[in-house]
């Protein structure tokens, strides 16, 4: 398969790895985060943390995006889904996050209408055949998903459809980015960068990274050969004592970013002056929300949501695992009252997730 | 683990929670020494002869998609419960759940599908049943099948003869069903030249059982669930390892692509028309070879083999020295496929 195998090729995977080794100094810890959870889910799908040398640790980031959103926002979304009336929409990774009580499949199966859907555009279709129903798209995700909830908002206006309406819960990434440089319980060496984000931002805006807190950031694919490559690349720039910001993803994420994509953002979202982050906490204008002329779809101002905040379990370390300072199996819940069928915290829910990523795909705790 | 408070869907998709449902409700009510295998089908022996039975109900939607229908997937999904069984199927019962306002065309399609694949499959359709339920109670109709057949002599299946070195032989691409019904479903904007690859099993097997039945050991249908669900359940049951090649197994272009982008484990993809066998290491190759020589064989491949360690666990391997742990299917990620 064309895009996909050549980055899967045994003989350059493992000529990468022997660089990897060579370039690695065995008296150095590298502490490298992956910001993506796609990034995450490979490194497990295809083993490649057991295959760099062990003084090169992955550390899983906060890029994704059903594992930031906190419990708060989605009894929120829930409770708009109890209106008979409504009909929830919700990509699938979203089905299974547990809210305080239920999740949106558990709902679903007490007769709630909650369906899944590839395309938040998809909503608006159900909305035009089920007139006699509210709609409401549960959106969420990074810059990634931004400009299709952005473009979905603008046709439901050009189409006067008003039986549709969005619960709005995109992040941005550079804030987390940030956030997490500033913590003071954390110390990185490298950034491997957002793929599927930098589509849209392209690499400009990660020149902070590299200038103020003076650490390379590659922005990678999602293939083995990618994050290896990527992984590489970091290491080289630290032996040359350089700090700058590389496009490994060239064949998808141009320089500029998606200019037709960011004009959307611009025209259908403003920053919030702050938003929760699940682990995180409260991060400043590091959220989207609708603007006054798409009010009329906003399901926050429709349905009239409380601004609810709830804790996590005591017991689960979600925080602790997003923000890299503890492995997942190292959380007290992981693999006991918190697995990927009765997830307890987010991170054991979606597949891009650190904690599900490594439990589905890794058999052997030592091999981190 | 604890039972979930209602049924979900996850409980009906083959994967970690249909086993919790079967284990600590059914068979916590039922047990039996007939039940307790939990294999594909009873084995019930009577006057020297083994006997097989199977029962198995279809609630796929849409009701035809491309390559085949609800109709034919009713007898090759049961008869090939038999044949892993290695029975020889012989009869089958059907029983029609039909939702008022159905086309009765459909229903007459639907039955002239199961009578053609009745017959492609050497079985009669020896009774059933039709009831009948108010509109908007059933999804146009479903159809439960059982199915009756003799085990063959010298066939002895189970995890408690598998053996570490054992080899484990796929019988061609996995996937296609699922992918098929998937985009039959028209939800997804995805299009590709795919179709059911439902078929009756028992033309593979019963040749395997000829060349010499003790050397195969233990024979699923990854239907729901996959690959990696049956396989996760020999694992659980012989509490050996089970490794197997990702290269190795086939799996089609399409099905790989439609994967890809919609984020599926081809491991956990459904398929209708094909078998995975646990044989002795020194027949598996001669196994392979005349499963090759069988038309919609050719592709037959020895995809791994049972290790020691990690003890009841999947793992596959990758050429570039990667390994991951496959685990069941958690959770109902597709629509209802059988």
């Amino acid at each position: 398969m064309q895009y996909v195998d050549e980055f899967r090729d045994s003989r350059l995977i493992k000529k990468t790895i022997e660089t990897i080794q060579q370039l690695a100094d065995p008296t150095v810890h590298y502490r490298i985060m992956e910001v993506c959870g796609g990034h995450t889910f490979s490194i497990y799908r295809f083993g490649l943390h057991a295959l760099i040398p062990s003084n090169v640790e992955l550390i899983h980031g906060p890029g994704c995006p059903v594992c930031v959103l906190p419990m708060g926002r989605i009894d929120e979304g829930l409770r708009i889904a109890e209106d008979p009336k409504v009909i929830l929409t919700a990509f699938g990774d979203m089905m299974r996050v547990p809210g305080q009580t239920d999740s949106p499949l558990v709902l679903k199966a007490k007769g709630r209408d909650i369906r899944m859907v590839y395309s938040p555009l998809d909503s608006l279709k159900l909305a035009k055949e089920h007139p006699k129903k509210e709609v409401v798209f549960f959106a969420i995700g990074f810059e990634t998903t931004a400009p299709a909830t952005a473009l979905t908002l603008l046709k439901a206006q050009e189409w006067g459809i008003k039986n549709f309406s969005v619960f709005c819960n995109h992040v941005l990434i550079l804030p987390a980015i940030r956030a997490i440089l500033d913590s003071p319980d954390l110390r990185l060496d490298g950034f491997i960068g957002p793929g599927h984000v930098s589509t849209v931002i392209g690499c400009r805006p990660y020149a902070f990274v590299a200038q103020n807190y003076k650490k390379p950031i590659v922005i990678s694919g999602f293939e083995p050969l990618d994050i290896l490559e990527s992984i590489l690349r970091i290491l080289r720039q630290l032996k040359e004592k350089k700090s700058e910001v590389e496009n490994q993803y060239g064949r998808v994420v141009p320089w500029e970013g998606n200019r037709t994509a960011l004009k959307l953002l611009e025209r259908v979202f403003e920053l919030r002056s702050y938003f929760e982050w699940r682990g995180l906490g409260f991060i400043a204008q590091s959220a989207l929300k609708i603007k006054k002329e798409f009010s009329y779809w906003d399901a926050e101002l429709r349905f009239g949501t409380q601004g609810i905040t709830l804790t996590d379990p005591k017991a689960a370390q979600c925080g602790e695992v997003l923000k890299g300072v503890l492995k997942p199996y190292q959380c007290k819940l992981f693999g006991r009252s918190c697995n990927p069928e009765h997830p307890v915290g987010a991170l054991m829910v979606s597949s891009e997730g650190a904690c599900a990523a490594y439990f589905h795909h890794v058999y052997q705790k030592t091999e981190l | 683990m604890k039972l979930e408070q209602c049924i979900e869907l996850a409980h009906g998709a083959g994967g970690k929670s249909s086993r919790r449902l079967i284990e600590q409700v059914i068979l916590a009510e039922c047990r039996n020494p007939l039940l307790e295998p939990l294999a594909d089908a009873a084995i019930i022996e009577w006057d020297k002869t083994r006997y097989a039975l199977t029962t198995d109900s279809y609630v796929v939607s849409p009701l035809a998609f491309p390559g085949g229908s609800i109709g034919e997937l009713a007898v090759n999904g049961t008869v090939n419960d038999l044949a892993v069984s290695g029975a020889k199927p012989l009869v089958i019962l059907s029983s029609w759940i039909l939702e008022a306002g159905l086309s009765m065309e459909v229903f007459q399609r639907e039955v002239k599908a199961m009578a053609r694949a009745a017959k492609a499959a050497s079985v009669i359709i020896a009774g059933g049943d039709t009831k009948v339920v108010e509109h908007g109670k059933g999804d146009g109709l479903y159809i439960t099948t059982t199915g009756y057949g003799l085990v063959e002599p010298g066939v002895n299946l189970g995890p408690h003869r598998v053996e570490v070195g054992d080899k484990i032989l796929l019988s061609g691409p996995i996937g296609d069903h699922g992918i098929t019904v998937l985009l039959a479903r028209g939800e997804i904007e995805l299009e590709a030249t795919l179709k059911t690859d439902s078929r009756p099993l028992w033309p593979m097997i019963e040749p395997m059982i000829r060349l010499e039945p003790s050397a195969i050991k233990w024979m699923r249908d990854p239907t729901r669930g996959g690959l990696a669900s049956v396989l996760n359940e020999l694992a659980h049951d012989i509490g050996f390892g089970v490794m197997i090649e990702e290269e190795l197994i086939p799996i089609r272009q399409e099905v790989r692509g439609a994967c890809e982008i919609l984020g599926l484990d081809p491991l956990h993809i459904a398929s209708e028309g094909q078998f995975v066998a646990v044989v002795d290491q020194k027949k598996a190759v001669d196994f392979q070879k005349l499963l090759n020589d069988i038309p919609g064989g050719e592709e037959a491949r020895i995809i791994g083999v049972i290790s020691d360690k990690p003890s009841g666990k999947v793992v596959t391997l990758s050429a570039y020295g990667g390994s991951r742990m496959v685990d069941m299917l958690v959770g109902d990620p597709l629509p209802r496929i059988c």
